[in-house]
């Protein structure tokens, strides 16, 4: 009983054959049975039924239905629900409850979506691995002694082993993209400032980018078409005219320019990887794309530029936790000083404060030029490679990860061999690129992702490639085992 | 006392760099939607954003923005068509996002300056190295709660526009001086209340001195959120003592912030907040460059106010207007504007205006503690006594009756004079009998006058006065009373 596409569902509704009432139990039941995957963060058994049976009045008073409406879903932990938990996988936030909603929720909400809970992530976005959740690691539903990827892995947890049809994730160097290769699912980032931040915690917030994990692009794309658009309340948002994302999907991709970057299938690249991807690209080839080999001179400086900048945005970012106004107060403090120092080593994990003494180090008068300047004007040579290699082609491919899920616990006592996981998705982030992550077969039992990036605002050419490939393909529709 | 041991104080140059904070008057918070309104509730003018709410965005206010451009146009600066807001970094619980957003190495307003005259007749040409938009923070409330502080998020993220001069004024006469004219600039442009006691407009003081104009500078103190010219004026004169004091004595002078202590009229070093902080700025990534379109700076200009500067110099050159006078006219706009308007009715009779705004009205205003914008007398209305005073219906003596009345509320000039009678008494017939009668009266100071004791005509001035109940045109009374006692 696992979930079907969102089209399928919402034939379903249409038909009257289901009901969202019976759609969201049944979600409910599922994420009961997948619990021990420690997917969710919370589930909101009440909400969702509320919802559903609000969907169900509007349908059974003749409103016309969106495609969403009456499907199930999950947002991950870190946009605001309005009087729900709102926790970001951290301890900080373990009793936050907002008084507002995400655009994001408030766009799915009017959709007529069901959030049937939260998911679990890595706290406040920092990681690839989902370990660093202060309420427990989420297991890979392929393989549960392997982690599902991060940050955004109980999204990714949740859409592979059915739960779900879809769930929300954001992206600040490959935290949807990575977990969704991890899992076998699809997983979207747009462009920068393409769907609203308000209400989205940040975390770096030049980088930080909402989307969505499905089980295949045109499932991707509704989600897509729901969320996107400008919204005043983010001054970084960005007021374009919709594309017809879903009309496109089926334009034949005869001739398309796929550039293959030869830095993405470096030697730290798992075998396994390499093959997957390649049959990928046959596969796109086939399909009358062309393939053409093209270079990012500057790829291998993503990961230190991104470690530099993410960084120090969330020095900053994360400062407002200070037990002051909401959030953890520790119960020790004795002056302000400690107030804030212990408040903030008892609610912080420990990637978290990393994070933040590295960020706070690189803005230090004396260093910010060496190191968060230096950061910024690398970027802006990945950026004009980018550039450049647009161009010539209209996607750039390539594998999303350089391997399959890790152990858990493998990496978690290294923190650069963690970060070397982010090395193929950090550099879109930087660029404000969307990028897509498919499932291309798996290596060893394990599934394989392939990225496609696109130019900036280019979501509709990146998802009709996507689903091109998924209809000549069953990869998407592979399953882990029960 | 040897003058060798004790220097003159001549000897020192003080120099003085202000940094003014002006708030600036619109509706709504530099980045969020709620009110700037001063006086409520604490915390009952908080969006989400101004508590610093997980997920909340900040969005800039255009008119915040316009306002600085405003400021940047009237003093000659240019405007960045892409300035940065940054962040500045630091803990603080009426902080409440932990940054304040500011601007730092890219401001909105460029270099520009301003001419000021200082009070002993001088003019002086102050630059202004900068003005750059940011946002306030909140307050802590230290005296609400037992042993606890309480916060009050009113005034976080209330736009504040501050104005930074270079190290160029030298004495406390001069930094006043000079704050007085930005004070009168903001308030004139419409773009701050200026009202010190609610903090609308505060500044802070970078005090230095040095061995003669053309010494290295020397170590500065700043002296924090001075809120009255004569608290700067009298801070700034301690801050100067202090250090020539201290320098004379071999001390050494602490770079610190200090606190001026009204009560005692003295400064005394702060605890440092950490002395050594460092802010860690960098642009806000919340934020997109601010741009600013050549078209929108064009439009500002041509909507600009004739400003203070030139229209003092108009009111003298062109309208023969003492200094003084033109200096007082121009130290707010609607006193300006009031006269203005008064003397569009009164063509050629600047000086009479001038003296009619700066004194009835200004004492009146002054008594009733009000503004110039709430007068019940209007610019109109006292163009019309005036009228009648140049006319010849009415005497001086009779018209500050009248204005009196008017501000009282009884009615327009005419209709005051009409009620009570008071038109001037012009007729020779009706004034050559009163004179008569006064005559007739007083037969030995008649003959005393006419002994040659002339002093005695205005006794005879007076008398016919009280005659005609005041009424009498002074200059043909004294005509014929002259006349009369020559016959």
């Amino acid at each position: 009983m696992s979930a079907a596409s969102i089209a399928a569902l919402a034939a379903e509704l249409a038909a009257g054959r289901r009901s969202a009432r019976e759609l969201a139990e049944d979600a409910l039941l599922r994420a009961e049975r997948g619990a021990a995957l420690n997917s969710f963060i919370r589930i909101d058994a009440d909400g969702a039924r509320a919802a559903a049976n609000a969907v169900d009045a509007q349908r059974a008073a003749g409103a016309a239905p969106s495609q969403l409406s009456g499907i199930p879903f999950a947002h991950k932990d870190i946009f605001c629900t309005r009087g729900v938990a709102t926790t970001c996988g951290s301890r900080m936030l373990r009793d936050f409850v907002p008084p507002y909603d995400a655009q994001v929720v408030e766009r799915l909400a009017s959709a007529g979506a069901v959030s049937i809970g939260k998911t679990n992530m890595d706290e406040f976005a920092m990681g690839s691995s989902n370990e660093n959740s202060a309420y427990g690691a989420v297991a890979n539903p392929w393989d549960t002694a392997r982690v599902p990827g991060g940050s955004s892995g109980g999204s990714a947890a949740a859409v592979a082993a059915g739960i779900v049809p879809f769930a929300t994730g954001t992206d600040t160097g490959g935290s949807i993209r990575q977990p969704a290769a991890f899992c076998g699912v699809t997983g979207l980032k747009p462009t920068y400032g393409r769907v609203s931040r308000h209400g989205m915690i940040a975390y770096a917030s030049s980088l930080d980018c909402a989307g969505v994990l499905a089980r295949s692009a045109a499932d991707c794309a509704v989600v897509f078409d729901a969320i996107a658009g400008f919204d005043p309340r983010d001054a970084t948002s960005v007021a374009r005219p919709a594309e017809a994302t879903l009309a496109l999907l089926d334009q034949p991709l005869a001739g398309l320019r796929i550039g293959v970057a030869r830095e993405y299938f470096g030697s730290g690249v798992q075998a396994g990887v390499g093959e997957r991807v390649h049959a990928a690209l046959a596969e796109l080839e086939r399909l009358g794309a062309v393939l053409v080999d093209i270079s990012l001179a500057n790829a291998h400086h993503a990961i230190a530029a991104y470690y530099v900048i993410a960084p120090a945005e969330a020095s900053s970012n994360l400062a407002r936790y200070d037990g002051v106004r909401y959030g953890h107060r520790t119960a020790q403090a004795r002056s302000l000083d400690e107030l804030y120092s212990l408040s903030r080593a008892e609610g912080f994990g420990s990637e978290v404060q990393r994070r933040i003494l590295v960020g706070t180090y690189a803005l230090s008068a004396g260093y910010y030029d060496a190191y968060y300047l230096r950061a910024q004007k690398v970027r802006r040579l990945i950026a004009n490679d980018f550039a450049a290699a647009f161009a010539e082609v209209d996607l750039i491919a390539g594998p999303t990860a350089p391997t399959t899920a890790f152990r858990l616990g493998e990496k978690a006592g290294d923190a650069l061999a963690m970060y070397a996981a982010d090395v193929n998705t950090v550099a879109v982030n930087l660029a404000g690129l969307p990028a897509i992550s498919v499932p291309a077969g798996l290596a060893d039992g394990l599934p394989v992702g392939l990225q496609l990036i696109a130019p900036a605002f280019a979501e509709a050419r990146m998802l009709n490639a996507a689903h091109q490939l998924q209809q000549a393909t069953d990869w998407h529709l592979q399953e882990p085992a029960a | 006392m040897n003058a060798r041991m004790k220097p003159a104080a001549s000897a020192w140059q003080a120099v003085i760099g202000l940094e003014i904070h002006a708030q600036l008057s619109t509706a709504s918070k530099l980045f969020s939607g709620a009110s700037t309104a001063y006086g409520a509730e604490p915390n009952t003018q908080t969006a989400l954003l101004d508590c610093a709410m997980p997920g909340t965005l900040p969005v800039p206010n255009r008119e915040a923005v316009r306002k600085a451009i405003q400021f940047g146009l009237a003093i000659d600066a240019t405007i960045a068509p892409q300035s940065v807001f940054a962040r500045k970094n630091y803990f603080y619980p009426d902080l409440p996002k932990g940054y304040q957003i500011s601007q730092y190495e890219l401001p909105v307003v460029g270099a520009g300056r301003l001419r000021v005259r200082v009070d002993d007749g001088r003019v002086i040409e102050v630059e202004i190295q900068r003005a750059h938009l940011e946002e306030d923070a909140g307050k802590s409330v230290h005296d609400a709660f037992h042993a606890e502080t309480g916060i009050d998020l009113n005034r976080a993220g209330t736009p504040l526009l501050e104005i930074v001069s270079a190290p160029v004024l030298h004495s406390a006469a001069e930094a006043v001086a000079y704050m007085r004219t930005v004070h009168t600039l903001v308030r004139w442009l419409g773009i701050c209340d200026g009202n010190m006691q609610e903090g609308s407009f505060r500044c802070d003081c970078n005090v230095s001195v040095r061995r003669g104009s053309d010494a290295p500078l020397g170590t500065r103190t700043e002296i924090k959120n001075v809120n009255s010219f004569r608290f700067v004026e009298k801070a700034i004169e301690y801050e100067i003592e202090r250090q020539i004091r201290a320098l004379e004595n071999g001390e050494a002078i602490v770079q610190e912030t200090r606190l001026y202590d009204p009560a005692r009229h003295q400064t005394r070093s702060m605890r440092s907040k950490e002395s050594a902080d460092d802010y860690r700025y960098f642009p806000d990534p919340d934020l997109p460059p601010l741009v600013i379109a050549a078209a929108d700076i064009a439009r500002e200009r041509d909507a600009l106010p004739e400003l203070p500067q030139a229209r003092r110099e108009r009111y003298v050159a062109q309208l023969g207007l003492p200094e003084a006078d033109a200096d007082q006219l121009c130290a707010d706009r609607a006193t300006a504007d009031y006269f203005e308007a008064v003397l569009a009715v009164l063509p050629g009779q600047a000086k009479l205006c001038a003296n009619w705004v700066l004194g009835e009205v200004a004492a009146s205003l002054n008594e009733a503690g009000i503004e110039i914008a709430a007068a019940p007398v209007s610019a109109a209305a006292l163009a019309q006594l005036l009228a009648r005073l140049r006319e010849g219906s009415i005497s001086g003596k009779i018209a500050k009756d009248v204005f009196a009345a008017m501000w009282a509320g009884e009615g327009s000039a005419d209709a005051i004079i009409e009620a009570r009678g008071l038109r001037q008494i012009s007729d020779s017939g009706a004034l050559a009998a009163a004179i008569a009668a006064v005559l007739a009266e007083h037969p030995s100071q008649v003959a005393d006058y006419r002994g040659g004791n002339e002093k005695l005509l205005q006794f005879f001035v007076g008398q016919a006065m009280k005659r005609t109940r005041g009424q009498a045109n002074p200059q043909q009374l004294n005509e014929l009373l002259r006349r009369a006692l020559a016959g």
